[in-house]
């Protein structure tokens, strides 16, 4: 083919109206992408499973029920009892709330703190822009969860504790995204207008450039709740975490590792497939959103 | 040449029949026909014009009839082009008539070519496409090419990457490339519209001999009645899928039949080029406006010998060299110039948004470098701005009515939002928009209508300048003719002053009453509108009007005459 021929482009209709709207026309996207719906389907079912499941399940979780420890599923527990004699899908449930709050918070705040970060890096450019990012290029470096070991080893964090530090480590990556974002936005001609009229740096973040970066920080904070999830059980899993008698789903498959050569797979199994789903689960809404707003992805 | 060109031997075949073309895209949400049953030829070493404006279809035609259609695109009817039909044709058919029987010249020369081949390499890959040709031969072949588009030192040229020429250069390269084969039609698509006026001449000259030579037939579209009266020789004029009108060039432009190209052509801003018609000599064509002081009322805004430079040391690029700049209350100072001249680098100054390298900016009689924060800020509220891109004018996540409020919420910050919602609604009276608009997005409005809406936010304010840069360019032509009168009558109505930034000479005459022509940088001459643009004093001023095809083609054949004569001149001239 004659390299002067170039793909032909998309019709010239810039100055119809369009007859459906950006969100209506993302949200049909994301329906159809199948995986994303079924990781809904997921995530919501786990949510349900851990927030109204207790009302309709309910069991003793605080006191120790020595003369029912490591029984098999039955009747009775369907999904038998851990080593101190928790009913285990009792306990799937209270160990699944505070993975699924600690993610969802975690996930927020480092999403809430990096694009904040990226947006005033972006937007001031120059040295200021050259300082911030070195500062997230340092911060990467580190890995996340060595600063995670040291800081449990210095202190027992309670559960807005455990929150903070998780947010604290993973707003690196997200800001890196809003930045980028924020380097083609501000010189968009409303942001120029806004300017040159003497409308505020605040205004103009604020108003202008958070928003039209919504569905990068959309499609950020599912992974970042997909990646916080994953480092609650990391920490909890390495017995840091939360500590007894709560717990959640890396600390239960923490303990029950220790019974592993005993045979009881019901301690194992249930906790790790739960965080297998709801991270995958994450990942698939994340991917289905990215591809719904047509932004680019994570990193 | 004009021989070839004044009438096509009638007697050869067409080289391209369309016959009751329809093309209908399918999008996410609903089927858009773009095309609707049409027809026309084009002869052996004629031109046709295909003109019409945004979204007439004009495009989508010439895509067709390359069968270059995008996916989502279907296509019926007849699209013959030497004996082959392109509709319904396989890939293989179609890549054995592109490039050897047909080929094609895109708007953007930048996008055409491949930045990491050099261009000898490109043009004799087209050259090997379509012929057993030896590497030698076509690498030869290629140099010959470069030659008869007019690059210098062919030669050395062929070794260049795309990047190492101008826009025109490029453009000239990508004709190389579609003639590589002597095709027997020549498909071009706005082949100059990315182009300055001077470039564009060159351009249409080397197309109009090219296609005399080798009795090419070309089927031009475009939406500049310049251009087509420049270059073609017969038009069809198109408007919502459907061509309306076919006829001579003289017939269609001079007499047109059919109300919506007369109301297209009325729209067209006309370059007066004619002697003076008893216009009085507007005393001193260049007011000493720097140190005279004493004029009777203080510059809205002044620039004071003022240069910007980007970069540093060997890579540093003057992007301005002591420009003076004076706009008076009441008064619109048009800045003329090409691409790179320098014009938008000046109104950003002006607005305080490039901070000059040197040189003072006084804005209201304040000097913008010595203000503090807070003051420039409230400064600025006499600055209206209208930007040229009207997509990106304004926020797609706000309403219009949030869009035109932001400046009172910026600086009114004391009005209740029952008094906020009064003056947006005033505004969008002014500039001629329903009411009911405020709730609406900026997507939901067509291109001339987002214009109105950044009007309407730059006037709510009620400012004492408005800086317009490029506020039409990306309009169709009738669109552009109702911003331009708003503006106008608004500008009558509020007393602001304006300062009008445009690459086109025609409008900046309608528009500003003082005008002022950049070139690289620096102010080539500046004075009244009446004056400059009529008598101007220097060479490139006059070049640059000379440039201008105007929409009548026995004057447009006349006024290239007069221009190739005096370049001929020139070239003489230099050699003596």
């Amino acid at each position: 083919m004659s390299a002067v021929i170039q793909p032909a482009k998309a019709p010239g209709t810039a100055d119809t109206p369009r007859e459906t709207s950006g969100t209506r026309l993302a949200v049909r996207r994301f329906l159809r992408n199948r995986l994303a719906v079924a990781g809904l389907g997921v995530v919501l079912f786990f949510v349900l499973f851990c927030f109204v499941g207790p009302l309709v399940y309910s069991t003793d979780q605080t006191h120790t029920a020595l003369d029912q420890v490591n029984l098999a599923p039955s009747g009775t527990h369907w999904l038998g009892t851990d080593a101190v004699g928790h009913d285990e899908l009792g306990r799937l449930m209270y160990g699944g709330k505070v993975s699924l709050i600690v993610g969802l918070a975690a996930g927020a705040l480092a999403t809430v703190i990096g694009t904040l970060w990226g947006a005033v890096a972006g937007y001031a450019g120059g040295w200021i822009d050259a300082v911030m990012m070195r500062i997230v290029d340092a911060g990467i470096a580190i890995p996340a969860l060595f600063i995670l070991l040291v800081v449990s080893a210095i202190t027992t964090p309670g559960l807005p504790g455990l929150i903070l530090i998780l947010g604290l480590v993973s707003w690196l990556v997200p800001s890196r995204l809003i930045r980028a974002e924020t380097l083609t936005l501000k010189n968009r001609d409303y942001v120029l207008t806004l300017r040159a009229i003497g409308g505020t740096h605040a205004r103009a973040i604020l108003r202008h450039i958070l928003p039209n970066s919504v569905s990068t920080i959309i499609v950020a904070t599912t992974f970042q709740i997909a990646d916080a999830i994953l480092l609650v059980a990391y920490v909890s899993y390495l017995g840091l975490g939360v500590q007894p008698p709560a717990t959640d789903w890396g600390g239960m498959l923490s303990a029950g590792l220790t019974a592993a050569y005993s045979g009881y797979w019901w301690l194992i199994l249930p906790p790790g497939l739960a965080i297998i789903l709801v991270v995958w689960a994450f990942n698939a809404i994340g991917d289905g959103l990215r591809d719904a707003f047509d932004v680019r992805g994570r990193g | 040449m004009t021989a070839t060109q004044a009438s096509a031997a009638p007697a050869a075949e067409p080289i391209l029949e369309l016959d009751d073309l329809d093309v209908v895209f399918t999008t996410e949400s609903s089927k858009v026909p773009a095309v609707r049953g049409v027809s026309l030829q084009v002869r052996p070493g004629e031109t046709l014009a295909l003109v019409g404006e945004s979204g007439s279809g004009k495009s989508t035609v010439a895509l067709a009839a390359m069968g270059l259609l995008a996916g989502n695109a279907r296509a019926t009817g007849r699209a013959v082009i030497d004996g082959t039909d392109i509709v319904g044709a396989d890939e293989a058919g179609l890549a054995a008539l592109r490039g050897r029987t047909v080929s094609m010249v895109f708007q953007e020369p930048a996008t055409a070519l491949d930045p990491l081949t050099r261009i000898g390499k490109q043009i004799a890959e087209v050259i090997r496409n379509h012929g057993d040709v030896s590497a030698k031969d076509a690498a030869a072949r290629a140099v010959d090419l470069l030659r008869r588009v007019g690059i210098p030192e062919p030669e050395k040229r062929a070794a260049a990457y795309p990047f190492q020429l101008s826009g025109g250069q490029r453009q000239r390269v990508v004709i190389a490339m579609a003639i590589a084969n002597d095709p027997a039609l020549l498909i071009a698509d706005e082949p100059t519209t990315a182009l300055d006026v001077t470039v564009q001449a060159e351009i249409l000259d080397l197309l109009r001999r090219l296609a005399a030579e080798t009795r090419t037939g070309v089927l031009l579209v475009t939406h500049n009645m310049g251009v087509v009266a420049d270059f073609a020789d017969r038009v069809a004029v198109m408007y919502q899928g459907r061509i309306v009108e076919t006829g001579t060039v003289e017939d269609v432009l001079l007499r047109p039949s059919h109300d919506y190209t007369r109301r297209l052509l009325a729209a067209v801003p006309r370059l007066s080029v004619a002697e003076p018609d008893g216009r009085a000599p507007a005393g001193d064509p260049r007011p000493d406006d720097g140190s005279g002081g004493g004029d009777a009322t203080a510059p809205v805004v002044e620039l004071r010998d003022i240069s910007v430079v980007f970069g540093r040391g060997k890579r540093a690029v003057h992007a301005l060299d002591g420009v003076s700049l004076v706009v008076r209350p009441g008064e619109t100072l048009g800045l003329v110039g090409e691409s790179g001249s320098g014009k938008s680098t000046a109104a950003r100054v002006a607005l305080g948004l490039i901070p000059p390298t040197s040189g003072t900016v006084s804005l209201f009689g304040a000097d913008l470098a010595r203000t503090r924060s807070r003051a420039r800020r409230a400064l600025r509220s006499g600055i209206g701005v209208v930007l040229q891109d009207p997509v990106a004018a304004l926020d797609a996540r706000m309403t219009v009515g949030e869009c035109v409020a932001e400046p009172l919420r910026v600086h009114r910050r004391g009005l209740s939002a029952q008094e906020r919602r009064g003056r947006v609604e005033a505004v969008l009276d002014r500039v001629r928009l329903p009411r009911d608009i405020v709730r609406r997005a900026p997507g939901e409005l067509s291109g001339g209508q987002r214009q109105r809406v950044s009007l309407a936010r730059a006037l709510v304010l009620e400012p004492r300048l408005l800086v317009a840069d490029e506020p039409t360019s990306a309009l169709d032509v009738s669109v552009q003719e109702s911003v331009l009168k708003v503006i106008t009558e608004l500008q009558d109505e509020l007393g602001f002053a304006c300062l009008f930034v445009s690459h086109d000479l025609a409008v900046v005459q309608q528009f500003a009453r003082r005008v002022a022509v950049m070139r690289a940088g620096r102010i080539e001459e500046q004075g009244l509108t009446g004056e400059t643009l009529l008598h101007p004093e220097t060479d490139y001023t006059r070049r640059l009007l000379a440039a201008v095809p105007v929409p009548d083609p026995v004057v447009q054949r006349g006024r290239r005459a007069e221009r190739l004569a005096t370049l001929a001149a020139g070239r003489t001239g230099a050699e003596a």
